[in-house]
């Protein structure tokens, strides 16, 4: 367990977040879109990744913070799933850091809502917080009920 | 190790087509029981089966095909004469080989099962031979301990063996077939004959293998998607502006649009299969069922070599099979009964494949009993899938549709084969799922033929696309009818409201609109912009049809045709009913495809419960031609809305209250030389308020069977041509039921009954006229 882990890490209202090297495929700018009508919130639209239609979650609205203003145009970390690329969407990309398992920590137990569902775990850095997402269940997104 | 998997993996997909080879030579020889080459191609497979699988080391499986060997061996050198008895113990023994393979493939070895009781029924067939009367019928005794090891076999439940009543029959058969004397020559032009075949057919073997390779269907898949993909960037090619400015780039970018479409071409045929690889299996599904229901069927197969997509080979191929079995089971009557109805003995299955307009039409014909639309009806009601005031208000092409709703079946009892009544809806939904169609055309005691409908391919369509809220959608063509595009004053004149479902005359016909913007939820924001200004001159729709059922799509525009190349959605997105996929446009942007059903349906269940309005329009769309009419629409006094039949109306006239005489107590009027009956509507009907200020009357003479009388009405309001849907019966004198007619409750009048309570005499009508002339 002592083996150091390798996050690639990016930012979200002031949050610093990170998902595992081994699960992100690349990061690209932002890209047009199309949007679904009918999708759930989280679901931004379908970007075309050379080729690949590519399902693009917003994850502000995944995580259910406040959507972000317009001025900055969102970057996109694509993930691998077993179900092939999709596409999370952050405010800005960080670097890829290497920490060491005795900084984890499990979240705290106080933790509410989807943020509790989602991630799974927090590295204590040095002057901020580093919070591990489940891949997994970010890309699980809710269908949306009908109307 | 991985070699080894690889040789046991080679193994299980040539057994698999050599035992579908075997099948069909096997039925073949049959028929023809002195095909030799057939025998001589049997035994080769079977022992190609057997050597391989000593050296693999399933020595179960290669001691089952030995003895079959050492059986095929005799036959083919005329010792002992092919039996329906032997045939369908080697059609065992090749399912029991399947069953074998299937194992193999699943844990590496060859089952536990040893299958003693068919080896030992295989060994006893070669004793036939043993008898020292090898091309005589087999010994009665041999008959009998062979039905006695049927026997045996079934109480023992050994699966996949034979059941006794088949055996018998066969038996019978058996001894029938070794009757017929063509045998006796080929005892001695048998064995050369038959090497011959071998070495010959050997050959021919090894050509196919060598010109053709297997390629794993995953590899083609990929190749499919990367031309896919070619093509897109070829469209982003072709639109770029540049290519105008530059000769030579635009000489080239034509070159690579031209190649490119032919890989496109070539790729595309790669992954197309003859139909004749589902239809090979129907003959053996054929005479299994019909031994299993005691029918003589013969299956005849047309255009075998009609090819379509691997995928929709798939997908077609339980649909199929199960129409097949269901005409068997079905349409196709007992000997006795078809003896009877003046019909051969034996009925006759008839499969048919073709290209049409783009499509693969297939057609499965059978010369049965056809389907009883009265029957179909009083299960549907039995079923309670449809009440029996629907049911009166059918038309025949509507009943017969009734078979393809879930939980229907209308064989009187419960078969193995069918009759669970999950079958037809399942065939109809897995058709449609492809995009394609299904019909029924049927004539009682004559036959039934099921007509399927379906595309070439699956993987690149033709799609409409449109625009709405600035969002671009694409809709497959194979759903579209037309477009209609109204402006201006038509907005008004064609489209109207409905208790809050809007609704288009086209043609006559009304047509539900359903506003693509609206479903998608695009109205709030995007296409704000949109409707305000454009919407109000100009209306696009897009006439598109799905199950059935018709309905205008409104756009906000309409775009080009493209062919597509439809992609999956994401699982985020597959719970969403209104789409079937997304695509790449041309310019590089995702758009996605709008699912024709999933729309419809949406659109039904948005609309309120018990709107009834709504559900005569798609019963009146469904209900085709059967019931339209023609009406003229008349308003009498306070009662609303009537409607009298046009094809009884002779005239209509407008005429002076002064010209109204009366003749013994009754109004009468001078017309054409008649004395024409007067009769004032409001009193019939007891409406009252009828106005008689006026001194202009509107009367409508109506004329029927040389009767005519004149009716006085207050206003004459339209003639429409419309399904007439008749929501009850009326009780009041005079009126014959109530419907709803563009919306609006209206009474149709009993204009019978007027006339023979009117009318004068039939016969002093043309008497009268007699004398005058």
């Amino acid at each position: 367990m002592s083996d150091p882990q390798q996050y690639c890490t990016f930012y979200l209202a002031n949050l610093y977040f990170g998902v595992s090297v081994l699960n992100v495929q690349e990061v690209i700018k932002f890209q047009p879109m199309t949007f679904v009508p009918l999708a759930s919130r989280a679901v931004s639209g379908l970007i075309n990744l050379r080729g690949q239609i590519v399902t693009a979650i917003d994850l502000r609205r995944r995580l259910e913070l406040e959507d972000r203003e317009d001025s900055e145009p969102p970057m996109n970390v694509v993930i691998r799933t077993d179900e092939g690329p999709v596409s999370l969407l952050v405010d800005d990309i960080g670097d890829v850091l290497e920490v060491s398992d005795s900084s984890y920590e499990p979240p705290p137990s106080t933790m509410k809502g989807v943020a509790k569902e989602l991630i799974t775990g927090v590295h204590k850095l040095e002057g901020r917080l580093l919070l591990i997402l489940d891949i997994a269940k970010v890309v699980m997104v809710p269908q949306l009920k009908e109307v | 190790m991985s070699e080894m998997d690889a040789a046991i993996q080679e193994f299980l997909v040539e057994s698999d087509e050599n035992l579908s080879q075997v099948e069909k030579d096997l039925l073949e020889l049959e028929s023809h029981p002195d095909g030799q080459e057939a025998l001589a191609s049997i035994f080769r497979a079977i022992h190609t089966v057997k050597g391989t699988c000593s050296f693999l080391g399933y020595s179960k499986l290669e001691s089952l095909a030995h003895t079959g060997e050492t059986l095929l061996s005799l036959l083919r050198d005329g010792d002992i004469s092919l039996s329906g008895e032997i045939t369908t113990a080697l059609l065992s023994m090749v399912d029991a080989i399947r069953k074998m393979l299937a194992c193999i493939q699943e844990s590496n070895h060859d089952g536990e099962e040893d299958f003693a009781e068919l080896k030992s029924l295989l060994t006893r067939l070669q004793k036939g031979s043993d008898a020292g009367i090898p091309m005589a019928a087999p010994a009665p005794a041999a008959i009998q301990s062979a039905q006695e090891e049927h026997s045996h076999t079934d109480e023992n439940d050994t699966p996949e063996t034979l059941v006794p009543a088949q055996a018998e029959e066969h038996s019978d058969e058996g001894a029938g077939t070794a009757e017929i004397p063509d045998l006796s020559g080929l005892r001695t032009l048998g064995n050369p004959g038959g090497d011959k075949a071998e070495k010959g057919g050997a050959s021919h073997g090894l050509s196919a293998v060598d010109s053709s390779i297997r390629v794993d269907v995953g590899l083609l898949d990929k190749l499919m998607n990367m031309v896919g993909e070619l093509v897109l960037t070829r469209n982003q090619i072709l639109q770029c502006p540049i290519l105008l400015d530059d000769p030579s780039l635009q000489t080239s970018s034509q070159r690579l649009s031209l190649i490119t479409s032919e890989l496109q071409e070539g790729i595309m045929k790669t992954r197309m299969q003859p139909i004749g690889n589902i239809f090979g299996k129907f003959p053996r599904v054929v005479r299994d069922l019909a031994l299993a229901c005691g029918k003589q069927i013969r299956i005849e197969m047309e255009g075998k070599g009609t090819e379509l997509d691997k995928t929709l080979i798939e997908a077609i191929k339980d649909p199929l099979t199960h129409l097949v079995r269901n005409s068997v089971d079905h349409g196709i009557e007992a000997s006795d009964i078809r003896e009877a109805r003046g019909k051969s003995r034996e009925g006759l299955l008839l499969l048919r494949a073709y290209h049409e307009g783009g499509q693969v039409n297939i057609e499965i014909t059978d010369d049965g009993g056809g389907i009883n639309t009265q029957r179909v009806a009083e299960t549907a009601i039995k079923r309670g899938v449809v009440t029996g005031e629907q049911v009166s208000k059918m038309s025949e092409r509507e009943l017969l549709n009734l078979i393809f709703l879930p939980g229907f079946s209308t064989a009187a009892k419960v078969t193995n084969v069918s009759g669970r009544g999950v079958g037809m809806d399942v065939v109809k939904t897995n058709i449609e799922k492809i995009g394609g169609t299904i019909d029924i055309q049927t004539k009682l005691e004559k036959g039934t033929t099921f007509k399927l409908k379906v595309p070439l391919t699956l993987a690149i369509i033709p799609a409409l696309i449109i625009t709405t809220g600035e969002e671009r959608f694409a809709i497959p063509q194979v759903s579209l009818l037309e477009l209609v595009r109204l402006e201006g004053e038509q907005i008004k004149k064609y489209i109207d409201s409905l208790h809050g479902t809007s609704v288009c005359r086209l043609r006559g016909q009304l047509l539900p609109l359903l506003y693509l913007n609206q479903i998608v939820g695009l109205s709030s924001k995007h296409a704000m912009a949109t409707m305000n200004e454009e919407h109000e001159e100009v209306v696009n729709i897009v006439v598109l049809q799905a199950d059935g059922q018709r309905f205008g799509l409104v756009v906000d525009e309409i775009n080009d045709t493209e062919e597509i190349v439809v992609k999956p959605l994401s699982k985020q997105l597959k719970g969403i009913p209104v789409f079937a996929g997304a695509t790449i446009m041309g310019d590089g942007r995702v758009a996605l495809i709008l699912d024709v059903l999933g729309l419809a349906n949406r659109a039904g269940m948005a609309i309120p419960q018990g709107d009834a309005s709504r559900s005569d329009l798609s019963d009146s769309l469904k209900a085709g031609q059967g019931q339209r009419q023609t009406l003229l629409l008349v308003k009498v006094g306070e009662s609303g809305q009537l409607a009298i039949p046009l094809s009884m109306v002779a005239r209509l006239e407008e005429i002076k209250t002064t010209a109204l005489e009366e003749a013994s107590g009754n109004e009468v009027i001078q017309y054409r030389g008649e004395i024409l009956p007067f009769i004032r509507l409001c009193q019939v009907l007891g409406s009252g308020g009828a106005s008689e200020d006026g001194e202009a009357l509107q009367m409508v003479v109506i004329s029927h069977e040389n009767k005519r009388i004149g009716l006085m009405v207050d206003k004459i309001v339209d003639i429409v041509d419309e399904h007439v849907q008749v929501k009850r019966r009326s009780t009041k004198s005079g009126l014959l039921c109530s419907a709803v007619i563009q919306g609006r409750v209206t009474d149709v009048l009993d204009v019978q009954q007027l006339i023979n309570e009117h009318a004068v005499l039939p016969e002093g009508e043309p008497a009268g006229e007699l004398v005058e002339v």
